[in-house]
Formats: structure tokens, sequence, C-alpha cells
């Protein structure tokens, strides 16, 4: 015996660890078994992701509402790799909720759920419970806008439920508002109570499916049975890996929703659900009035008892996956009605408001900023300035880093500078703007601004903002109306205007508006399309 | 040698399972735990420390006479931005350097104050005292008084970081 295989020996005679290894490795499986019985194991793969993620996630999340949304931003824009590590349990949850749905159909096809493996499709149905019960109280921990309404409606329909509504509104911590008491609800559930649940259904459904061994296929009796190890791990570890790379590039590539905080007067947003509830939130528009319970409470209710029932109903002899021409009509059934009704969720979708795009887990410090200093992002997108010039980060460039020069100068200095260039900076090569004196006061209010500080927040203003502030600017409106507190009371200050009017009033109101406002000083303007969708969307994002 | 023949095409296919199993595990262990690391032990991208606070107009100080001045300042905390109050001792040293001092004697740190009569920094502790520009008379204090960055503009003081005298950037 050699020192290794001895301290081996040593190990396994006080933990038997060794031996539970290789008992669980080198069990034996059907001849039958292959490539479509991977699914389990990515779906366990995945939660493991998802409770690793999630831990590191929550040693920066402050739990409570507010605090929850700063701390997530915080993450999201100043934690190094914090975005990724949203990223990963954001789309992880997704996935999981596909990898799972996969699972089950393949269960479902092969019929494997059939006498003794009952219990062990039962546990399947409340593992599917459990991973749609992380969705929906997850949903509401960024405490943004659309984490909040989609939770209202939420506890809404929990409401509903004949006799159970009224208590279970009340354990959700929900009779009057979705507030503080619900989130603390949720969160607990989220991550205290769910988890070990998961935990031990999961030990409970890998010990039955040990238990009755995985199921053959007509044929298996008379082949040979495989072991475990290698084969089918190793086709598990590709199937694995396949999923966690598609996860990984999603959580570098597809933006993760951030949008405003959480705003329980704002009446005008519509809230939305994560994709995989939408065919619910469709189902629900079926039925109205008196009906409407039919949608919250009574099909939901009959879908989870008829999954619960399917070993109960189909108890025929095994038979090939080919030969299984019912459970394929069943299965194509529900996916074409699943897809019908998601599609149709999906094109029913009305265009979110403005405010909804901004992408708030970028820094949005340009949505303080004044008409005028916006409209200078626009002018110095305009002049290209940054071909020459660094703005905070990067490569150093031909001219100076303007982030942390401009701040000695005034505004006069500039636009001599920038008629002149080589007059206030001798041996400038700095080509001269080509700018009228109201446009390069523009310009220079905006670089007075910049620091180092803000360059980087200040950037990613969005197109629509710097165009429509430019406009804004250009058109003088600042003379009668006030934004950010710059500008004149003479007409209505325009903080909060998407509170109270509708796009298509403020659109009608500029081309003639004495006839929605009358006695109104205002002049009627002539826009061109795009310029009046950059300068009602600018307004309609302006904080309140 | 006929045995080893036999058995090779059994064991190739299983080293090639072995290889691929052990490799794959480690890239998304990889994967997992350097970002997980990175998450954890790098330090945030903080928002830069260059706030420049306001501490009021240098035109109304009167040459050699410290006064006390109380300012905001914003302090970052993970996520969270409190503004918090603090003092600065401003002293107009001539018409071109305006120094401001932390309020805090360098022995205990205790707070300090102006004396009138005797034209120093007097710490009520243990009778530390300074001279107007910030250095050690007499008593405990083991160095001269902490500076924070001073610049002007437009007549304004503005106060940045506070640091111990020598680390000071000119």
């Amino acid at each position: 015996m050699t020192w290794k295989e001895r301290m081996h020996g040593w190990l396994d005679h006080r933990t038997g660890i060794e031996t539970g290894v290789r008992n669980f490795l080198y069990e034996q499986i059907p001849a039958s078994s292959g490539w479509h019985q991977v699914f389990g194991s990515v779906a366990l793969f995945l939660f493991l992701v998802q409770a690793f993620t999630g831990a590191l996630l929550a040693f920066n999340y402050a739990p409570t509402p507010g605090d929850a949304y700063n701390s997530l931003r915080y993450i999201m824009t100043e934690v190094t790799g914090g975005r990724l590590m949203r990223g990963l349990h954001h789309w992880g949850a997704s996935m999981m909720v596909v990898v799972v749905v996969l699972h089950m159909t393949q269960v479902f096809l092969y019929g494997s759920y059939k006498k003794p493996r009952e219990a062990t499709w039962i546990a399947g149905v409340l593992l599917l419970l459990l991973t749609l019960a992380y969705g929906l109280t997850g949903y509401l921990l960024p405490w943004d806008n659309r984490a909040y309404w989609g939770t209202v409606v939420t506890t809404q329909i929990a409401a509903q439920a004949p006799v159970v509504g009224p208590y279970l509104l009340r354990l959700l911590g929900s009779q009057g508002d979705v507030g503080v008491v619900t989130f603390a609800r949720f969160y607990g559930l989220h991550v205290l109570l769910l988890p070990p649940a998961t935990g031990l259904l999961i030990v409970l459904h890998v010990y039955l499916v040990r238990k009755h061994g995985v199921a053959p296929a007509p044929g298996d009796e008379v082949r040979p049975r495989k072991k475990f190890f290698p084969e089918q791990v190793f086709r598990d570890t590709v199937a694995i890996f396949i999923a966690f790379a598609v996860l990984f590039v999603m959580a570098v590539v597809v933006r993760v929703p951030l949008e405003q905080l959480a705003d329980p007067t704002d009446t005008t947003y519509i809230p939305r659900p994560e994709w995989y509830f939408l065919f619910l939130f469709q189902t629900l528009k079926l039925f109205t009035g008196p009906l409407e319970m039919v949608g919250t409470v009574v099909l939901p209710t009959l879908a989870i008892l008829a999954l619960v029932l399917v070993p109960f109903v189909d108890r025929g002899q095994m038979r090939k996956v080919t030969e299984r021409a019912f459970a394929g009509a069943v299965l194509c059934l529900a996916a074409i009605g699943w897809a019908g009704l998601t599609v149709a969720a999906v094109v029913t979708t009305p265009k979110p408001a403005v405010a909804e795009q901004i992408d708030f887990s970028q820094p949005t410090d340009w949505l303080q900023l004044s008409p005028i200093e916006l409209a200078g992002i626009g002018y110095f997108r305009q002049e290209n300035c940054v071909s020459c010039h660094t703005v905070g980060d990067g490569k150093p460039k031909i001219g100076p880093d303007l982030a942390s020069t401009t701040i000695h100068k005034t505004a006069a200095w500039m636009i001599q500078h920038f008629k002149r260039p080589a007059a206030m900076v001798p041996g400038s090569a700095m080509p001269p703007i080509q700018l009228s004196d109201a446009q390069l006061n523009t310009l220079a209010a905006f670089l007075l601004k910049l620091n180092a500080r803000n360059a980087v927040a200040l950037q990613s203003a969005p197109e629509f903002a710097a165009e429509g502030a430019l406009l804004y600017q250009k058109s003088q409106c600042g003379s009668c109306h006030m934004v950010n507190g710059v500008g004149v009371k003479l007409g209505p200050p325009l903080n909060g205007l998407r509170r109270r009017r509708t796009e298509q009033w403020v659109e009608q109101h500029f081309q003639n508006p004495q006839a929605l406002s009358p006695g109104s000083i205002m002049p009627p303007y002539k826009f061109t399309p795009s310029e009046m969708k950059n300068i009602v969307a600018y307004l309609f994002v302006l904080p309140d | 040698m006929e045995q080893v023949a036999e058995a090779a095409p059994q064991t190739t296919r299983r080293r090639f399972y072995l290889t691929f199993i052990y490799g794959l595990w480690g890239v998304i262990s990889a994967a997992l735990a350097a970002p997980a690391l990175i998450y954890l032990f790098l330090p945030p991208r903080v928002r830069r420390e260059s706030d420049w606070v306001e501490a009021g107009d240098i035109t109304r100080l009167q040459p050699k006479t410290p006064v006390e001045v109380v300012f905001r300042k914003n302090r970052v905390d993970g996520w969270k931005v409190s503004s918090e109050k603090q003092t600065a001792w401003v002293v107009k040293l001539s018409d071109q350097q305006v120094v401001a001092f932390g309020p805090q004697c360098t022995h205990l740190g205790c707070a300090y104050h102006w004396e009138e009569r005797s034209s120093d920094f007097l710490c009520p502790c243990h009778s530390s005292v300074f001279s107007v520009d910030g250095k050690v008379v007499s008593g405990p204090a083991p160095r001269p008084l902490d500076r924070y960055d001073t610049k002007i503009e437009n007549g304004k003081l503005l106060l940045g970081a506070l640091r111990e005298p020598g680390s000071q950037k000119s």
C-alpha cells in the first residue's frame, strides 16, 4: 500500500466518504440512459449557482425598502464585479425556470413518473412551485417601480382566493398596501424559508430517484446495465457547462433591468410580470367581472392539481417514448397554449413610458442638470470633442483631459477659446468651433459643470435627453419655464409634468397652446416629428 | 502485450471522459470563483474624493485672526451618503495664503480654541499650545495641527481632504 492508499483507507474507515461517493458514482443505470436525462443535474447546478450568487449579493444588500434600491444600485454601479453578480442571479432565475420545465417535459414525455415513481414526480412538482416562488418573491427585492407594481398585482391576485384570500393577504403583510411589512415577508421567504425547503425537497427527490433507480425504457430489462460514472457524468457535465456558458454570456451582455425607485403614487405605471408569468397574466384578461376568479385562482389551482395527478391518471404499462402519442399531443397543446398566451401578452404590451426606458443601473446624475448644461452635452457630442479630449478616464489623447482642466476656467475664457483656440492657449492645435455665441455659452456651461467625479455619469445622458434639452434651449423655453430649479416661473415649472399631463396632450399643446389652455401666452411651436419626440421624452423624464 | 491492446479502446474512452469532466468543472469553478473573489476583495469604484466644499468668503478674514468655520460635508459609506457637520479653524496668514486647520488637537483629539490674549491655539485637555501657523509651541502634542487641502475660487474658500502636515499637497 502506498501512503496515498493508506490515507484514503484511514479517511474512509472513519467517515465512509469514499464508499459513499463510490456508491453514488457507480450506480447502475439502464442501458437506454443518455443525453435526454441531463436536465435534472443542470437544474441542481443552477440552484447552487443561485444560492452562491444570492449569498454574495446579500453581502452588499440592505433588505429594507429604499435602502434596498440604493444598495442594489451600489452593487451595479460601484462594486467591482457587482453587475456580473447580479446578472448571474437575475438570468440564472429565468434559466432555472426553463431548465426545470425542460426536465419535467422530458419526464412527462417518457412517462418516467409511472409506478412506483409517483412520489418522485410530486416532489418534482413541488420543486417547480418553489422555483416560481423564488421568482415571485425575488421580483420585489430591487424595490424599483417594476418590482413594486408587479408585487401589488401579485398580492391583489392572492387576495381573491376564496376563503383563504384575506388570510393570505395578512400573511404577506399587505392588507393595506405593499410596504415595509410585505417587503420583509418576501425577503424572509426568499432567503430564509425557501432555500432550506428547496434543499430538503432536492434531497428527497434525489433519494427517491436513487431508491427506484433511473426509469428504464421498454427493452432495458434484457440489456446490460451501465454505470453512472463516467459516461453519464460526462454528459451531465457537458450539459451543465453549456448552460453555464449561456448564463455567463447573458449576465455579461444582456442588460439587467433596474428602473427608478419604487413610487407608490405613480398611478401611470403599467406593471408587467416576469416573462415566465406572462401567460398567467394574459389568462387573467380572458376573465372579467365575476368570472375574474376563474383566471386568478381556479385555473392555476386546476393546473397544479392536474400536474400532481398525472401519474395517477396515466397508469398503463411503460411504453417507448415514440409510442406515447397522447402524451406528446398533450404536451404540444400545452406548449401552444403557453406560447399563444405569452405572445398575446407581449404583443399587447403598451409602449413603456420614457421614464421606464432609462437604465437606472447606470449613474443618472445627468437628470439633475439644468437644461443649458444638458444641451451642452448635445453640442459636445455634435462637435465630437472626444475625438481629441479625454473626459475623466481613458487613454490620454492629443488635447487635455476636460474633466480636470475646466475647473479653473471661466465661461468667458472658454468662449474666447472656442472661437480662437490659439489666442487663449498659444500653440493649441484645436480648430475653432463654428457655433453662435449662445451655443458656445451652452457648451461652456456643460464643461464648467464637468469634474473628474461626475464625468462618466454625465456622459451616460441618453441621446433623446441631450437633443431634447438642446431644442429646449434653442426654443428659449427657459425664459418662461423652470427645469431643475433653473429658469423663470412665468409659466408652470416643468418638473413633474408627466404626473399632470399625457405625452399626447403635451404634443398637441406645443402645436396649439391656446386650444388646450385658453388664455395661455405660450406661442405655438412647429417641431419636426423627431424633435417633438425628443423634447416630449426629455420633459417626461425630468425628476419630480 | 495482447491484453493491453484489447483494453486500449476502453481506457482511452474512459480517459477522454475523465479529462472532459475535470476540465469542464475546472473552467466552471474558475468562472465562478474569480468573479466572486473580485467582488469580495477588490475595492468598490469610489466616487472619487475630489469633493471641494465651500467654507465661506475669505475677504472677510482678518490677517492672523483664526475663525472657526462650520461646514457640511458628504460622507460616503457604501451605498449611504450622509451629510456631516465639520469644523475648521481658518487663518489668513498672508494675502496669498489661507490655511484651514482640523479642529482637533494632535495629542489626544480634544477640541482646542483660539486664545485672543496670547494669540495662540490652546488645548484645554493637556495644555498643548500651537502657534497661529499650527506649529507646536509647548505641551505634549507630538506634531503640528492637521490641515485641510485648500483652494480659493472667486474669493471663496474651498476645503478638501484633511491631512497631516508633511503629507500635504502643495
